[in-house]
């Protein structure tokens, strides 16, 4: 890739590198603070979901632009580690959240909206729509 | 025939070329081969495990949503750090029961997915009925605009891709 | 002005284990003891990727892959095992 090879460019992709870099690790300390501060687990469970992916992302896309500067060679391995932190973020998030209601976590006393899933007495009818392929759903699953 | 014998999911068997392609980090001739090799041997493998495969309606507003929830994911990501990065200020967090008018269970975790990626929100539960999803909402005063603008940006969307 | 961002960069992200490693030591419940567990794998993949930047070499990218699936599927073991008492029904 010989087009690469100008003095400006090299700036360029230093400066870029440094800034993914710097911006990436600011944004996966502040959702592992926000994991410490936050009052109830259905808060802290929001930095994790999304701004670890994004941090991480970032600092994985700082290093492509890195070894593009050094060997001039595209890793997209790190691509993949990208997109699959991507596909299973949303995933963990949702099974933890089901977790949490499961085991009945209290939620902050601020928090409006009060589910089904979390009021005590009338865990038992919930849901009252069966589902049409399940034969006796109408009744919540005990472990 | 032949091809639809060999290739029952083009796509998946497309995507499983580029992620061997990716994981063995260079573009070679053995590399594509290999890849080619395993995109058609697994699906033909796995085939009775996999469901019916969702029919794409329209690719172009496919690739227009793909695109949204990209710009999204970085404006959401952003939105969120800079809430929790300042603890005086207290959030209003909420749970909302979501009415779902999807119907098929692809798109209904294409649309849980894409609410636990996007600004300040987390699918929680999806009800044993299949008819509303459970989000607990970072920072909001009003549940009604919340679901109003998922149902806008991305659930009509989706109805109109896939069902 | 890479290294000067690699030396910022490595602090952050060791005080965000720190951090993840408090919440997993205090962590009132057992999904919190999760999350933190989960949030530090991804942490670790971030100290890895800078430790290849600081080396300047690509034979940890692998190491990073690996952790990424490992950690997804033993989070997602353990949620299952919570959720529902067994893992493989």
């Amino acid at each position: 890739m010989a087009w690469l090879d100008k003095a400006w460019i090299d700036t360029a992709l230093e400066a870029m590198t440094a800034f993914f870099l710097v911006a990436g690790a600011l944004i996966t300390f502040i959702s592992s603070f926000g994991m410490v501060h936050l009052r109830d687990f259905y808060l802290r469970m929001h930095g994790p979901a999304k701004a670890t992916t994004l941090g991480v992302g970032l600092i994985l896309i700082a290093c492509m632009l890195y070894f593009v500067l050094i060997e001039r060679t595209f890793h997209i391995q790190l691509l993949l580690v990208t997109i699959f932190l991507l596909i299973t973020a949303p995933i963990s998030a949702h099974l933890l959240a089901k977790v949490a209601l499961h085991q009945k976590l209290p939620s902050d006393t601020t928090t409006t909206g009060a589910p089904s899933e979390l009021r005590e007495e009338d865990v038992a009818q919930e849901p009252d729509t069966p589902h049409p392929e399940v034969p006796g759903s109408g009744q919540r699953h005990s472990p | 025939m032949l091809i639809e014998r060999c290739l029952p999911r083009p796509i998946l068997s497309m995507i499983l070329m580029l992620v061997w392609i990716m994981l063995s980090d260079v573009i070679t001739y053995g590399s594509v081969i290999m890849g080619a090799i395993l995109g058609i041997a697994i699906p033909l493998m796995t085939q009775r495990f996999w469901d019916a495969q969702p029919v794409v309606k329209k690719p172009l507003r496919l690739l227009r949503y793909t695109l949204r929830v990209m710009v999204d994911i970085l404006l959401a990501n952003l939105e969120v750090a800079w809430l929790i990065a300042r603890p005086w200020r207290r959030p209003r967090p909420a749970f909302i029961e979501y009415p779902l008018t999807l119907k098929r269970d692809f798109s209904i975790t294409l649309l849980a997915s894409t609410i636990s990626l996007t600004p300040g929100t987390i699918s929680a539960n999806l009800r044993l009925d299949g008819r509303s999803l459970l989000i607990h909402v970072l920072d909001t005063d009003d549940e009604q605009a919340v679901i109003d603008e998922i149902y806008n940006r991305y659930e009509r969307p989706l109805m109109e891709i896939y069902e | 002005m890479i290294g000067i961002a690699l030396w910022i960069s490595f602090f952050l992200v060791a005080m965000a284990i720190v951090l993840n490693a408090y919440r997993l030591l205090v962590g009132p419940s057992l999904p919190d003891r999760i999350i933190a567990l989960d949030t530090m794998y991804v942490n670790s993949i971030a100290l890895i990727i800078l430790y290849t930047i600081w080396l300047s070499t690509r034979v940890y990218f692998e190491g990073a892959l690996l952790i990424a699936m490992l950690g997804f599927i033993s989070t997602v073991a353990v949620c299952k095992y919570l959720l529902r008492g067994d893992i493989i029904e």
